[in-house]
């Protein structure tokens, strides 16, 4: 296994192929109705979450949204516990109380996505100050969607940010879509990366279907940050290919044209990344997957509902 | 206030699409701008369509920007438009907040008359399928606390309608509240367009031995646990305040003057509520005259669990109003009664995922 570890493209690979299969199986059961929760995939964005949680440790903090299976799981979140959070269960991440939506994991610099847009951005900025203040190691990663920059706190954050010199790295994830409508009609001027420039913070764009490049150039961001040389910002073009919301497909809305979706499917990042690899290290590590999400799903499966009186458990801190 | 039994029946989303339609005819200042409101879902259909017949000037998208989005429209409203803004859950309202109560709510009185805000702001409640602790809050009773707005939470597709007319013709900011579970409730609905007043209670079923107010799909939720209640032969009162700023304590105060019980069920938390304004209201009328037993009932106080098995406490259900009616009604000492099942169908059948 020696291979895998010095082998980016294996790390991308797994962890990609992890988020890919685990959506598909909540696709699989989601006519079932045991996962009662609006899940928001990933499928087609696995990418960004694995180049970049690709140079972080357990330590480093992330800071996520509700499409966020795909950050949890890139960032070693614990499998078995997401789909039981899913399923509503008391061995959930959340015991039950968080859903798709809120995924967490702490043990692993997981914090809690929020569903509010940009909510968590701030937070993280917090995150980093705090970081800062206690002269430690870590950094801070804070993913969020295009949609999120139209936000004024997303502004803010960013001019603090700069202004405190903070140990962050930025990750919008531009998927042109805040539900259907498309960021042409939401956002003005010459776009994120020269807004991130305005305020200070170096920038850079990186097109979807190059995860290698993404990975090397997510790296060499984090670099800088954890170098103190203040926060950085990255914009990766992505492309969700399911329903903003739900399992389903969403073709029948005709918001974005078919030729488009299916040219993404066509290039798949999945299939880039596993071609760099030799077929039996690829089956190896896809059998291994399998494994984790069956075991997760049993897991799942077998956990319990929580008790009733564990409503009230928790509005405050002990 | 009209009330009609029979004729053509809409659904609760397409009644609100229908008043939005008609006051667009009507009226050219009238415009709507909001998060999704020309996409393929068109709000849950309140919105579907109005783009293609009024164009985009009058029907548009906005970038995700709740805060400066609330302070456009109340610019706009200042210089003449008519805005209806839609907010599809009302957690993001709390993004507007500055705007709507600092700056919305004040401007008519803060300048003596010289402004007006002529603004309607459509706040959607979310429930079930996991919405959990950010897609399903309720703030209706902050707007109520909030001098200068009107708040109104029509239950029937008859009151959406007349409602949001009356509020698009309002020269005041109005936060009208829609529960998601409502959207596809049935009910008659005149094809002309009427006015909702403002402060008129709708008694949806009368009774004489207990009146239980509810609010939004919670006066839904009463009218099943008033048909439980009659197995144990109590007759309930439904009322529903359809407006909740301003209030109509008058006709709920009436009514437990002859029934001596009240039970207010709110689609909210308790606290400092709605509910406890409704009583605290009924109290001040009659209480020096008339002694009367009371409660609320509402969201447990905490978040809202994702887990359907938690959720399922922290809503009050037909069952547990019923319930809470009859020991009302018995007294504390009376035997243990247990209400029969109803199915709520709208929430039952929600498959989500939003
Ligand atoms: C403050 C706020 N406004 C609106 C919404 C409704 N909403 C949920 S997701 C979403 C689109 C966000 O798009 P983007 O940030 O690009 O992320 P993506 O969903 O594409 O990952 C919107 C408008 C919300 N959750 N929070």
């Amino acid at each position: 296994m020696e291979e895998r570890t010095n082998n980016p493209a294996a790390r991308l690979y797994r962890s990609m192929y992890l988020i890919r299969r685990v959506e598909e199986e909540i696709i699989r059961l989601y006519p079932t109705d045991k996962i009662k929760s609006p899940v928001h995939l990933s499928i087609g964005q696995e990418a960004v979450s694995a180049a970049v949680c690709d140079h972080l440790e357990p330590t480093d903090i992330l800071f996520g949204t509700y499409r966020g299976h795909a950050l949890y799981l890139a960032k070693g979140g614990n499998v078995p516990r997401m789909m039981a959070e899913l399923y509503g269960k008391v061995d959930g991440c959340a015991r039950g109380k968080a859903g798709s939506m809120h995924l967490v994991d702490p043990s692993v610099g997981m914090m809690g996505t929020s569903a509010v847009v940009a909510t968590g951005i701030s937070n993280a900025v917090g995150a980093a100050l705090a970081l800062k203040m206690q002269k430690s190691k870590a950094i801070v990663v804070c993913f969020f969607g295009e949609g999120s920059t139209d936000e004024g706190a997303w502004h803010e954050s960013m001019n603090f940010a700069s202004l405190k010199k903070l140990p962050i790295l930025f990750v919008c994830e531009n998927n042109f879509f805040a539900i259907y409508s498309h960021v042409k009609d939401r956002l003005a001027g010459p776009g994120l990366q020269a807004r991130s420039e305005a305020y200070g913070i170096p920038a850079e764009h990186v097109e979807d279907h190059e995860p290698m490049k993404l990975h090397e150039r997510a790296g060499a961001a984090l670099a800088a940050v954890r170098r103190g040389e203040g926060p950085r910002f990255i914009e990766c073009m992505t492309y969700r290919w399911r329903d903003h919301v739900g399992p389903t497909e969403d073709r029948i809305h005709k918001y974005r044209p078919d030729a488009e979706l299916d040219a993404k499917i066509e290039n798949d990042n999945l299939k880039i990344v596993g071609s760099l690899l030799p077929d039996e290290l690829r089956k190896l590590i896809e059998a291994e997957e399998e494994k984790r999400i069956a075991d997760a799903i049993a897991f799942a499966e077998a956990s319990t509902f929580p008790e009733d009186r564990e409503i009230y458990d928790h509005v405050f801190a002990n | 206030m009209s009330s009609p039994t029979e004729g053509r029946t809409l659904t609760y989303g397409e009644a609100v699409f229908e008043a939005t339609q008609a006051e667009m005819r009507r009226d050219p200042k009238v415009f709507v701008m909001g998060q999704g409101v020309d996409d393929a879902r068109g709000m849950f259909g309140t919105t579907l369509g109005l783009q293609k017949e009024f164009g985009p000037e009058r029907n548009f998208d906005v970038p995700l920007a709740e805060d400066a989005m609330t302070g456009i429209g109340i610019g706009a409203a200042l210089m003449g438009m008519r805005p209806i803004q839609v907010h599809q859950r009302m957690d993001f309202v709390l993004l507007c907040m500055n705007q709507i109560v600092n700056m919305a709510a004040k401007m008519s009185y803060m300048f003596s008359g010289a402004h007006h805000v002529p603004m309607v702001i459509r706040a959607i409640i979310g429930r079930s399928w996991g919405q959990g602790a950010q897609h399903s809050q309720a703030f209706h009773s902050y707007f109520m606390h909030i001098p200068g707005l009107r708040v109104v939470a029509p239950t029937t597709p008859h009151d959406a309608k007349g409602c949001l007319i009356t509020a698009i013709r309002d020269n005041n900011p109005v936060i009208m509240i829609e529960h998601r579970m409502l959207h596809n409730v049935k009910g008659v609905v005149p094809t002309e367009s009427y006015e909702i007043p403002y402060g008129k209670a709708r008694v949806l079923s009368p009774g004489k031995d207990i009146t239980i107010v509810g609010i939004s799909h919670m006066a839904l939720e009463c009218v099943r646990a008033k048909h439980l209640l009659e197995a144990a032969n109590i007759d309930a009162e439904v009322i529903d305040p359809v407006s909740l700023s301003p209030l109509d304590a008058e006709t709920i105060a009436k009514s437990v003057e002859r029934t001596g019980r009240l039970l207010v069920v709110d689609t909210g938390w308790l606290s400092c509520g709605a509910s406890s304004e409704i009583l605290s209201e009924v109290f001040e009328r009659i209480g020096a005259r008339r002694p009367f037993v009371a409660k609320r009932l509402g969201y447990l106080p905490t978040p809202c669990p994702t887990t359907k098995i938690l959720e399922n406490l922290y809503y009050p259900s037909p069952q547990s109003i019923a319930e809470a009616a009859y020991q009302l009604t018995r007294g504390a000492d009376a035997p243990v009664w247990k209400a029969g099942k109803v199915d709520s169908n709208e929430v039952a059948e929600f498959r989500g995922p939003f």
